[in-house]
């Protein structure tokens, strides 16, 4: 265990030094802009604990890199804010010519963005907003995806009652995506036609809690529910399970959205209704095409593709919006196209002739 | 000390020895006489009034229904379950801050058992998948916490650092294991250790097992008595022993009685062709097990060599070294025994979840400690039961299923969970001080 330690120490000591070695002259291109090749482009990553990072965004931003013949390189802050802030410092004095980051907290990473910023060393807040008006933010349009969850369930739920798994109270996405269902069940949330039988959030958006709030919602209104909004998909599974055991799966339309192995399966299975699906490819290029042309000189304003975004701490940011999919049982044949699962993995347990997708 | 001690070996010296001019109260001088463990009481009684509390303020008054009562014992299961082996390692003035992560990685490898091994080599569904699966956990579960054990009792890293260490590694592992995919779903039989619809004994067996209980329990007694009367100890006065007698068992085929009318859900009914008929669900197989557990671990830790040396320790680790109880395999034992206890844990939770996801279990090692913590058990070692610390789960639950029904935000959930532990322990130690003066 100490041998394995020390292994570590040396191998960092050794990658650190390389990286210092060309900071100096990267550093200096980064101040007196321009100049091809020689690039670096550092990401921090809150978490590198949850599937799709590791999976899709980041070998999409090591691609579009290629494109500028920048350098990689990371960090992980395992969900810590404070390792989070000593992450992007580490990556600035590593010689980053432009940064990325996935903010754990969007919040406490501010000093650290600030100190980036004032050494002439580009920003990009990464899926998660990060209130300083000089950094690009590039996401996928998280109300969109709330409008999408509420515009497929309230198609297929025209009328009833409706339950609300919401994210982590801390994470401002959980607001966001409430607000888009807002914005489209407003309407007959206001007739009458739909009613609000229950609302939580969820802690650290932990599946099992979220079956545990759905059965006491359940057992509340005596299982006279008829959608539920839950905003992934890890809390759709809870909702699922918690359906299943009163045998009410597939008779309640439930959302997600991620585009999960497992959410998906439960689409094609019928238990869940709709999956937001974002192809965080899509999201990884966009970040490393804009981190190739900031490091490179080109100013905020001049990225291309931004638009302006009114952010919730009243910061007019630069931003640039993906959009995303709504994924039902018809149209399951999207995700398998761009190769983003495989059919087996979508169709597993699904009998044959039910969906079109699976054959 | 002897006075905090709640097991049945400490309890009689203790009466013989307290002076008749302590606890002027008559209500206390009852149940000195009548030798009822207090702190149990009090458990029981915060139990009681946070029930009636919800009862009264939530909207439409549903938790104290069969359905939600059933709902809360299932719910409970898994940290009631870890928590009787939290106990012993903090009796023995250790921690455990892994059981989270650890729960995580085995629940994990459980998943990937039986949902990308065994299909492969007997087919899916098969007969032997949920044995073959959780005895892969449970062998997991007690390699990994022989090893953290060994590490503190032998190396003497304090446990604190050498779990705090498991508490990443093994979080990281269960990444690792599957590139952080969830995997879903569970093998058909498996997924009856989480509860659910199938997960049940019935109405029928429920009323066995809640006789069973009540003949367990007059037995009990009745051993006691004889054994008390062989080694001339003084008896408990036969108006309580009966009143004792009368209450438990009431209890207990009470509750089974309640929980035996929460019928199987009208839409499950209606696909098994039972369509408008009530069949009761009875009791659910989580709910069993943590019983069964706590059953075993109380017999463990009351009767057997290993608990008393457990308590030993705990009282005072240099005497239970002199005295020739062997501290560190001892201690090495409760690390191992709560490695099991984590891996069965996490079968349940991943069968009730229906999925394994490699952040299962996040933040629950705290849960676990809070409950063993409320039930009674002392960080200063020496100290706890376990049925303290199933009482002390099923009071942090309770708060918690409450709460939701009563649509309280989840910020707002865990301030009140916080207050309330640090409360319950407050009382506890200002009690203890006056019991010591």
């Amino acid at each position: 265990m100490l041998a394995l330690l020390a292994l570590s120490v040396l191998v960092l000591a050794a990658c650190s030094n390389d990286d210092n070695g060309g900071g100096g002259s990267t550093g200096a291109s980064a101040g007196g802009a321009s100049g091809g090749g020689n690039l670096t482009v550092g990401v921090s990553w809150n978490n590198f604990n949850e599937p799709r990072w590791a999976n899709f965004d980041e070998p999409a931003i090591q691609e579009a890199l290629k494109g500028c013949d920048a350098k990689y390189i990371s960090t992980d802050a395992g969900s810590s804010a404070e390792q989070q802030l000593a992450d992007v410092e580490n990556l600035i004095s590593q010689g980053a010519n432009a940064i990325i980051i996935l903010a754990q907290d969007g919040e406490a990473i501010l000093p650290a963005v600030q100190s980036a910023l004032d050494q002439g060393i580009p920003v990009i807040a990464y899926d998660r907003l990060i209130e300083n008006p000089d950094s690009l933010y590039v996401t996928f349009d998280n109300v969109e995806i709330g409008r999408l969850q509420a515009e497929s369930i309230l198609e297929a739920v025209p009328k009833g009652n409706y339950v609300f798994i919401k994210g982590n109270s801390a994470d401002a996405n959980a607001d966001f995506l409430r607000s888009g269902q807002e914005e489209v069940l407003k309407e007959a949330t206001d007739s009458g036609d739909i009613k609000n039988v229950g609302e939580t959030y969820t802690d650290n958006w932990d599946p099992a809690i979220a079956q545990t709030e759905m059965e006491q919602f359940l057992t509340d209104n005596n299982n006279n529910v008829d959608a539920v909004l839950a905003e992934n998909d890890g809390m759709a599974g809870g909702v699922v399970a918690a359906l299943e055991a009163q045998g009410l799966a597939g008779s309640v339309a439930v959302s997600g959205q991620d585009g999960d192995v497992a959410g998906l399966n439960r689409v094609a299975l019928g238990t869940q209704y709709v999956d937001v699906w974002k192809d965080a490819r899509e999201l990884g290029k966009a970040a490393g095409e804009s981190a190739c042309s900031m490091a490179q000189g080109t100013a905020l304003q001049d990225v291309a593709n931004t638009q302006p975004f009114d952010s919730p701490g009243g910061n007019q940011m630069t931003s640039i919006f993906l959009t995303p999919q709504a994924i039902t049982q018809d149209n399951l044949d999207v995700v398998l196209d761009a190769g983003w699962i495989t059919q087996d993995d979508l169709c597993q347990g699904v009998d044959p002739g039910t969906v079109d997708a699976c054959g | 000390m002897a006075e905090t001690k709640v097991s049945a070996a400490e309890r009689e010296p203790e009466a013989q020895a307290a002076p008749e001019e302590r606890g002027k109260g008559s209500l206390r001088e009852l149940f000195r006489s009548a030798e009822v463990d207090t702190r149990l009481l009090s458990l029981l009684g915060a139990l009681a009034i946070i029930w009636i509390l919800f009862q009264i303020i939530t909207p439409g008054h549903t938790f104290l229904t069969p359905r939600n009562i059933w709902n809360l014992s299932v719910q409970t299961a898994v940290v009631a379950i870890m928590a009787t082996g939290m106990v012993l390692i903090i009796v023995t003035r250790n921690i455990d801050l892994s059981v989270g992560a650890v729960m995580a990685a085995v629940g994990m490898a459980m998943a990937i058992v039986q949902h990308d091994w065994l299909p492969k080599w007997i087919g899916f569904d098969h007969p032997l998948t949920w044995v073959i699966a959780l005895a892969v956990g449970l062998v997991l579960g007690a390699a990994i916490g022989a090893f953290q054990g060994t590490i503190v009792a032998y190396v003497g890293v304090p446990s604190f650092i050498v779990t705090l260490g498991g508490f990443l590694v093994w979080r990281g592992v269960a990444w690792w294991m599957a590139s952080g995919q969830t995997i879903a779903p569970m093998d058909t039989l498996f997924r009856n250790l989480g509860g659910g619809s199938t997960g049940t004994v019935g109405g029928t067996w429920s009323w066995i097992l809640g006789v069973a209980a009540c003949v367990g329990i007059v037995m009990l007694q009745f051993t006691k008595r004889r054994q008390r009367n062989r080694y001339g100890f003084r008896q408990r006065p036969m108006w309580a022993e009966l009143a004792i007698g009368v209450i438990a068992c009431g209890a207990v085929l009470l509750l089974v009685g309640f929980l035996n009318r929460y019928y199987l859900p009208p839409a499950l009914a209606t696909q098994t062709g039972h369509e408008g008929e009530n069949i009761s669900l009875g009791l659910a197989y989580p709910v069993l097990i943590a019983i069964g557990v706590g059953i075993v671990m109380t017999f463990i830790a009351t009767r057997r060599r290993f608990g008393r040396s457990v308590y030993a320790i705990g009282g005072n680790p240099e005497a239970a070294e002199l005295a020739g109880i062997k501290t560190r395999r001892t201690i090495v034992k409760t690390f191992t025994l709560m490695g099991v206890l984590v891996g069965l844990a996490a079968a349940v939770q991943i069968a009730r979840l229906n999925a394994a996801v490699s952040g299962l279990g996040t933040g629950m090692e705290l849960n676990v400690i809070a409950a063993a913590v409320i039930g009674g058990t002392s960080f200063a070692g020496g100290i706890g039961t376990i049925v303290g610390a199933l009482l002390g789960a099923l009071i942090m639950q309770s708060l918690v299923s409450g709460m939701v029904l009563m649509g309280i935000e989840a910020p707002l959930q865990d301030i009140v969970v916080g207050i309330v532990l640090v409360l319950a322990v407050t009382l506890d130690t200002i009690v203890r001080r006056k019991a010591a003066k």
